[in-house]
C-alpha cells in the first residue's frame, strides 16, 4: 500500500472540480490544488483578500506584491479577472456565491464539524482569519488533510475535541488514504488508495465508515 | 477651493490624541498606510486601539507601533505570524487586550459603521468560541450571531491615486480593507502614490467617493516590497 503524496491528493480533489466553478483555495496543501486543473477546464479561483481569477505564479522577479492571495503569496490575474474590497469578498463567501472552498483540518466529525482554527491550547495565540465564514458560506466545505496525525490518530472523529470552526459544514474530505463523503447517514468512502483491503482502511479511521455504491473496490 | 491635499505624513497625524481607535488599512504589506503609520509612531500618542486584519509582522508598520507601546487594544483575525514577535512579546506579558474577529464579521463591522447599520447577524461563527456571550437568533432555517459595529475616530489607508477631492482608485489587492475604512472613520486620511488634477479619475472608476476622505498626503517613495 503507498499513501497519496500531496500532489496525488491535490489531483484527486481538482478532478472533482467542475467547468465554471468558483472556488477558494485555502493556504498550504489546499492551494496545490490549483496547479491540477484538468487542462482546458475553466475554474475561477477566489482568494478573500479580494481578487477573482487568479492566474498561476509570476516568473522570479516579477512579483508585485500589491497583488497577493490570502497567504499573502505573489500571484497573477486571469483576464477577465475583478478586484474588490474585503467587505464585498466576504459577502461573495457568506452569501453562498462560491462553489467549493477546501480547508486543511485539525479533525473533522462525522457529522460534519470541523476544527481548524485553534487547538486549545492555554498559550497559543488564536487566529482565525477567514475560516469562520468560508465554513458557514461556501455551498461545498471541502478538507483536505492527511487522515491520520503523527501519532497515529484518525482526525475523522466522532465529535472534535478541538474548538470548533464551524458546525455541520464540512462534505467531503480528501486524505492521503481516501475519500470521505459526509452524508446524513454516516460516512461514505468514494476512494482509496491500491493496495490497502478496505478493512485496514476502517481500522485506521476508527469511526464506521460505509462504501459508496460508486467506490472503487481495492 | 477645497484642497484636501496635506504637505506630511507627520501633519496629517499630528491630531491623533491618546486613546483614539484607528483603523489601519492593509492586509500583510500591500495596502498598508506605510508612512502614516511610521508618522503615526512618532507622533506617540498611546494607549490606542488598532483595527487591523493582522497584528504587524518584522520591525515595521504595525509592529513598530506595537513595540513602540503606543497599542493597548488589537482588534484583528489573524495576530499569529512567523514574524509577529512584537505583538507575542506584549500579549503574552499582558500588556495589549486581543479582540480576535472572524475576517468576515471585521469587515463587515467595519461596513456597517460606515453605512449607519446599529448591529446585524451573520451565520459566521455561530456554535464556536467566538460567538460565547454573544445573542443569538434563529431566522428561517438558520442560526446567527449578533454583531456590532466598529466605529472609529481615525482610518489611515493606502490608496493608488487620488484628486484634491478626496476621491480615489486603488491597485490590486491592496484595495482590501481600505474603501470599507474610509468610511467608518470620523476621519479618513490615504496615503496616495499620486494626486492628480481634478476630473482626471475617470467618474466610472472612481471607488471611494471624496466624501469620505478628509486628508490625502502622496508617499515620498515606492512602500517597500515584501
Amino acid at each position: 500500500m503507498k499513501k497519496w503524496d500531496r500532489n496525488q491528493m491535490a489531483a484527486r480533489m481538482a478532478r472533482d472540480i467542475p467547468e465554471g466553478a468558483y472556488v477558494n483555495l485555502g493556504i498550504g496543501l489546499p492551494t496545490l490544488v490549483a496547479d491540477h486543473i484538468p487542462a482546458g477546464r475553466e475554474v475561477i479561483l477566489h482568494s478573500e483578500n479580494g481578487v477573482l481569477g487568479i492566474g498561476p505564479k509570476p516568473p522570479k522577479g516579477e512579483e508585485d506584491y500589491d497583488l497577493i492571495n490570502a497567504g499573502k503569496e505573489a500571484v497573477t490575474l486571469l483576464a477577465g479577472g475583478s478586484f474588490f474590497h474585503h467587505a464585498d469578498s466576504f459577502g461573495m463567501i457568506r452569501g453562498q456565491h462560491l462553489d467549493f472552498c477546501v480547508l486543511g483540518a485539525f479533525q473533522v466529525a462525522i457529522n460534519g464539524d470541523l476544527a481548524n482554527w485553534h487547538t486549545g491550547a492555554a498559550d497559543a495565540i488564536p487566529a482565525v482569519g477567514g475560516a469562520m465564514d468560508l465554513a458557514v458560506g461556501a455551498k461545498n466545505v471541502i478538507v483536505m488533510m492527511e487522515l491520520l496525525t503523527k501519532a497515529g490518530e484518525s482526525k475523522l472523529v466522532e465529535r472534535c475535541t478541538y474548538p470548533l470552526t464551524g458546525a455541520r459544514c464540512v462534505n467531503r474530505v480528501y486524505t492521503d488514504l481516501a475519500v470521505f463523503d459526509l452524508r446524513k447517514d454516516g460516512v461514505y468512502v468514494l476512494d482509496w488508495v491500491e493496495g490497502m483491503p478496505f478493512e485496514e482502511l476502517q481500522q485506521l479511521a476508527v469511526v464506521p465508515l460505509k462504501r459508496a455504491a460508486e467506490a472503487r473496490t481495492a | 477651493m477645497i484642497d484636501k491635499t496635506i504637505a506630511t505624513a507627520a501633519a496629517a497625524v499630528a491630531d491623533v490624541h491618546d486613546g483614539a481607535t484607528i483603523l489601519l488599512g492593509g492586509f500583510g504589506t500591500a495596502g498598508l498606510p506605510t508612512e502614516l503609520t511610521d508618522a503615526l509612531v512618532a507622533r506617540g500618542a498611546r494607549e490606542l486601539t488598532i483595527v487591523n486584519n493582522n497584528a504587524g509582522n518584522g520591525d515595521t508598520g504595525l509592529a513598530a507601533l506595537i513595540g513602540a507601546g503606543c497599542v493597548k487594544k488589537i482588534i484583528c483575525s489573524f495576530p499569529r505570524q512567523a514574524d509577529a514577535w512584537h505583538f507575542e512579546k506584549r500579549y503574552r506579558a499582558g500588556e495589549l487586550e486581543l479582540e480576535l474577529v472572524p475576517q468576515g464579521t471585521l469587515a463587515e463591522r467595519i461596513r456597517a459603521a460606515g453605512a449607519g447599520v446599529g448591529a446585524f447577524f451573520t451565520p459566521t461563527a455561530y456554535g464556536t468560541d467566538l460567538a460565547k456571550g454573544k445573542e443569538t437568533r434563529r431566522i428561517g432555517e438558520r442560526d446567527y450571531v449578533l454583531e456590532m459595529p466598529i466605529h472609529a475616530d481615525f482610518a489611515l489607508i493606502k490608496a493608488h491615486r487620488a484628486d484634491r477631492w478626496g476621491n480615489l482608485t486603488f491597485r490590486m489587492t491592496a484595495r482590501n480593507f481600505g474603501p470599507i475604512m474610509a468610511t467608518a472613520a470620523r476621519c479618513t486620511i490615504a496615503e496616495v502614490d499620486e494626486i492628480v488634477p481634478l476630473g482626471q479619475i475617470d467618474p466610472e472608476s472612481v471607488v471611494t467617493p471624496g466624501i469620505f476622505v478628509k486628508r490625502i498626503v502622496r508617499v515620498r517613495h515606492a512602500p517597500q516590497s515584501v
